[in-house]
């Protein structure tokens, strides 16, 4: 990753001299990109990308390297590295390449799942734990007296830039605090501190509004008070306020509508509207601008509809339409209009957000679509995100309903929850949200906008291989690193040069102070630390491994544990397993090689490693080593003892007292086992080229037995099982298959037992003669994914039964794979599909069934992200599919969103 | 198929032309060092052409992919060794 200045002096057209210097250190880049407001783009090659800003052009007094000076054969220059000096990092881009392998649960109880993912690679490896959401960075905490019920954000005049004042309502008081260098108390701002708040605003250009059970108070701009008072001894239950606009309800549901003249008055509408039942929430949207007033009033009744009521001088206060809500409103929140003022957001009791258009001309309400956001009602709060209205919806979780890149984009927050919230804006914060959590204040940003997952990442030393989550919430995972050195070779090996130098100091000359500098060059070399991270670590040459052991904790990244390997060990895989001999003691088990070779695949020597598992994943107790002959690449735990692979045979391990004792064994397999799984009786073992082997285990006579095959090859890097007729198999080439025993498989036949003892097929296995079983699997779902495949699991992201499967690639993408539930959802797609396909989307020209059958023929998956793409049709095209596939371009994204929510985000 | 344009376009420029567009192109007396060492080069230009294949090995070896590439463009110059020697019939 070193960065050199190459300056080349030309003479005409001709170069006489090229001179080079040293110019910073960055991450090995697979591209870089200069800007001219000078800026360097780094694409690293794996891990992060990196945008630097050229602080300086490399004008130092670095030494510089020309080709006039005569270099003898075999000699070269030397520069010493060094932290940066001419580039400044300004921004970082996550990037998840290569994902290594990757598990999904719910260790942090969070009601949805995490996904845990070994990446990278090198000393910039790590352990990320992606959550769906937005990262949210807390900017202030402050504790509130009493317990606040709602905060709102008021602008003084219409045209400042930034928020003056943060209004917060307590059961019996109101406290104004001004923003600022600091936030301090107000009590001469005109609102009125000895009750609760209802609502309060910015009204006009530069007056003030605030709604309280009591009355409204109009602030004008020379602190005259204009009051208006609720009747007799009714309250104001609940209002809606926007720039010129107040319209309130009385207790009981009798509407009130006030608006603003030109001369700044607010003045009361004479009749007053009496609703059927009592109102629970009010809406009011943006004056849309050049406009007097907005025309509708959203009213949530608690009789489970919203109605639309016209705000028009013609027929102020006149019903337009009305709309069923399955649950009751919630009136705790704040707003219901959202972005483009067009749609209406209500929150329900259920913990639903319901959604619909508002026709602009009739105010009819129509496409309501439906999102269950938590357990909780759901509270609805107008903030501002990148310019436009954004809503943030409060349920047992938050959530975010913004536009981005002109695509809408319901995220939840990873935040606690909240209670209130309304939007913030000042000169630290531009775009921020003030909210109320538990009596304190929080000022929170918004970061990462448009992402689906936020990361936490957590440093490794080398690149990690393998992981497996314990309910404890502990992780047990391997790295393994080849032309890489363990800690103890590489202090050895410094150690070895500081002495060499000595010696050679010694053996040049004795002239005492030559001696004393080379002392001090050795001791600064020996206490040099570069970090690898940045500089990479040192590579001792091919053949040399160095690998570790290490439990740690996922969620908060601390090591309880870490067991390293000698020199020239890589660990290969991991298993955690009870054995019915124990039933009470779980075992780690790690197969180790020693001396691996990688091309011609070669292995010194092999040992199965098994540590006892003290605690809940505390730690692990070294118990007793196994020698094998070959590379135990997959392990995977089955009936109360342990599958393991040696090689290209399967075995069948029991835990003894000194060893691991061997039990059954079958060389069926042609090349090598890369992987293994088990359901009840059933195994699949993985070949590396020549795909999945269905084998039974026969009890009675202690054998593995081969029954079906496949008739392809592939070259196989993850399985999953499925159920116990299929499974799931990811390539190296990029494909995913779902293979299927056919429905007549036999495992067994009964008559073949005889001298040769083993299942139909098996006449074939002598010596792995063919090695090829008489019936074979089906693949039911061929498809290219374009990238090759690290994992695949069988798992459900949203909380509930839906189960998808996920994969992750080399590539660092992160993908799922729906299974549909009905022919007509089917049918739909594979035709939306179609349509799409026809449409030439592709930038590279591709086409696109010949890209997804790259390899193998694509059958019975559709590809969903094509799908997708039918959103950012034009409308015209939008239309020609929609009434193709009898249905309007609204109701196909519906069913695109709802598909998608239904088993993810 | 032997060409309208008659005697001229025999089998064996034929196939000449054919190998030079499709290269790997065998014939009946294609011998085991000509048509591994294709295999090999075909391998080698797959592997520098799908940027994850190329992936899975910079990472197996811990190598730079810029340096694993240029290590099979290496390999590609004679990756079965030299051709065998032509014994004189």
């Amino acid at each position: 990753g070193d960065v050199f200045k190459l300056t080349l002096e030309t003479d005409e057209d001709l170069v006489t001299e090229i001179r080079l210097k040293y110019f910073d250190t960055v991450p090995v880049a697979a591209s870089m990109c200069v800007l001219r407001t000078g800026f360097l783009f780094v694409a690293s090659e794996f891990g992060n990308h990196y945008l630097y800003q050229i602080a300086h052009l490399g004008d130092d007094d670095e030494p510089t390297f020309s080709s006039a000076i005569p270099l003898d054969q075999g000699d070269t220059f030397y520069f010493a590295p060094r932290p940066l000096r001419n580039l400044v990092m300004v921004d970082e881009l996550d990037s998840l390449c290569p994902v290594m392998d990757c598990q999904v649960a719910d260790l942090a109880r969070e009601d949805s799942a995490q996904l845990f993912t070994l990446c990278g690679r090198g000393p910039r490896s790590s352990l990320r734990v992606l959550r769906h959401g937005l990262e949210i960075s807390e900017m202030a905490v402050s504790d509130l007296p009493g317990s606040p019920n709602a905060v709102w954000t008021v602008k003084r005049f219409s045209d400042e830039e930034f928020d003056s004042y943060i209004v917060v309502s307590f059961v019996n008081a109101t406290l104004v605090l001004s923003i600022g260098e600091t936030v301090e108390e107000v009590t001469d701002s005109g609102f009125l501190g000895t009750t609760p708040t209802l609502q309060c605003g910015q009204l006009g250009a530069d007056a003030l509004v605030q709604v309280y059970p009591d009355g409204i108070r109009h602030i004008r701009a020379d602190k005259r008070i204009n009051e208006w008072r609720a009747p007799g001894k009714r309250i104001i239950a609940r209002c809606a306020v926007n720039q010129r606009q107040v319209a309130i309800a009385l207790a009981g549901g009798e509407l009130v509508y006030f608006e603003m003249d030109a001369a700044g008055q607010l003045n009361e509408y004479t009749e007053r509207k009496d609703m059927s039942a009592d109102v629970v929430c009010m809406a009011l949207g943006r004056v849309p601008p050049g406009e007097q007033r907005c025309r509708f009033l959203a009213v949530g009744l608690s009789d489970n509809t919203v109605r639309i009521v016209s705000l028009d001088p013609a027929d102020c206060l006149a019903p337009l339409s009305l709309q069923a809500l399955p649950a009751p409103p919630d009136g705790g929140g704040d707003v219901g209009w959202s972005a483009g003022t067009h749609y209406l957001n209500i929150g329900l009791q259920n913990g639903v957000l319901l959604r619909a258009l508002i026709d602009p001309v009739t105010g009819d309400l129509s496409d309501t679509r439906t999102r269950y956001l938590g357990s909780r009602p759901v509270k609805l709060f107008r903030v501002f995100v990148q310019g436009s209205e954004a809503v943030l919806a409060i349920s047992s979780r938050s959530w975010l309903y913004y536009t981005y890149q002109s695509r809408f984009h319901l995220t939840p927050l990873s935040y606690g929850s909240l209670e209130f919230a309304s939007g913030f804006s000042s000169e630290q914060c531009l775009e921020g949200i003030v909210a109320i959590s538990a009596s304190t204040l929080r000022i929170l940003s918004l970061e990462k906008l448009g992402t689906v997952f936020n990361q936490v990442t957590f440093p490794l030393q080398y690149t990690p291989r393998r992981l497996l989550l314990h309910e404890s919430g502990q992780a047990v995972l391997i790295e393994t690193e080849h032309n890489a050195f363990t800690e103890d070779s590489k202090q050895q090996k410094k150690r070895q040069i500081a002495q060499e130098m000595l010696e050679q100091a010694g053996a040049d000359g004795d002239r005492s102070g030559d001696a004393q500098l080379v002392r001090e060059m050795a001791a600064a070399f020996l206490s040099e630390n570069l970090p690898e991270p940045v500089f990479g670590a040192p590579k001792p040459g091919a053949g040399m491994w160095a690998s570790v052991i290490r439990v740690m904790r996922p969620l908060t990244g601390q090591t309880a544990q870490i067991i390293r390997l000698q020199q020239n060990e890589a660990a290969l895989s991991i298993c955690l397993c009870r054995f019915a001999c124990n039933p009470m003691e779980s075992y780690l088990l790690v197969g180790i090689v020693k001396d691996m070779t990688l091309a011609p695949r070669s292995v010194g020597g092999a040992v199965l490693r098994t540590y006892r598992v003290v605690g809940a994943l505390e730690r692990l107790d070294f118990l007793h080593e196994t020698a094998v002959e070959d590379a135990p690449q997959a392990m995977c735990p089955f009936q109360g003892r342990v599958l393991v692979s040696v090689g290209r045979v399967l075995r069948i391990y029991d835990l003894g007292k000194q060893k691991m004792l061997r039990k059954c064994e079958t060389k069926a397999l042609p090349n090598y086992i890369v992987s293994v799984a088990a359901f009840g009786d059933r195994v699949v073992a993985a070949d590396v080229q020549e795909s999945v082997f269905w084998m039974r285990y026969r009890a009675s006579d202690n054998q593995l037995l081969v029954f079906a095959d496949d008739s392809l090859p592939r070259w196989v890097t993850c399985l999953a099982m499925l159920d116990q007729f299929s499974v799931a198999v990811g390539d190296k080439f990029g494909n995913i298959s779902v293979l299927r025993l056919p429905p007549d498989a036999v495992e067994d036949d009964a008559d073949d037992v005889g001298d040769l003892g083993s299942a139909r097929g098996s006449l074939f296995d002598r010596g792995g003669l063919l090695g090829s079983s008489s019936q074979k699997c089906v693949a039911e779902c061929t498809f290219h994914v374009g990238e090759a495949l690290s994992s695949l699991r069988k798992t459900s992201l949203v909380p509930g039964e839906n189960d998808c499967l996920l994969y992750t690639t080399i590539s660092g993408s992160v993908g799922i794979a729906l299974p549909l539930a009905s022919k007509e959802e089917h049918d739909l797609f594979q035709h939306l599909e179609l349509h799409l396909r026809s449409q030439h989307l592709s930038l590279l020209g591709r086409d696109h069934l010949q890209f997804r059958s790259m390899y193998f023929p694509n059958r019975r998956v559709i590809d969903g992200d094509l799908c997708e793409m039918f959103n950012n049709l034009e409308p015209a095209r939008q239309k020609e599919i929609a009434q193709e596939l009898d249905r309007t371009p609204s109701e196909l994204s519906k069913k695109l969103e709802d598909i998608r929510t239904r088993f993810a985000f | 198929a032997i060409s309208v344009m008659g005697e001229r376009f025999n089998v064996h420029t034929q196939l000449e032309h054919l190998q030079a567009k499709y290269v790997g192109t065998g014939h009946a007396d294609t011998n085991k060092w000509e048509w591994l060492t294709n295999q090999h080069r075909d391998t080698c230009a797959s592997v520098q052409g799908h940027p994850d294949l190329l992936n899975m090995i910079a990472i197996a070896e811990n190598e730079s992919r810029a340096r694993v590439r240029f290590n099979l463009m290496e390999k590609m110059l004679q990756p079965c060794g030299p051709p065998p020697e032509k014994t004189e019939v």
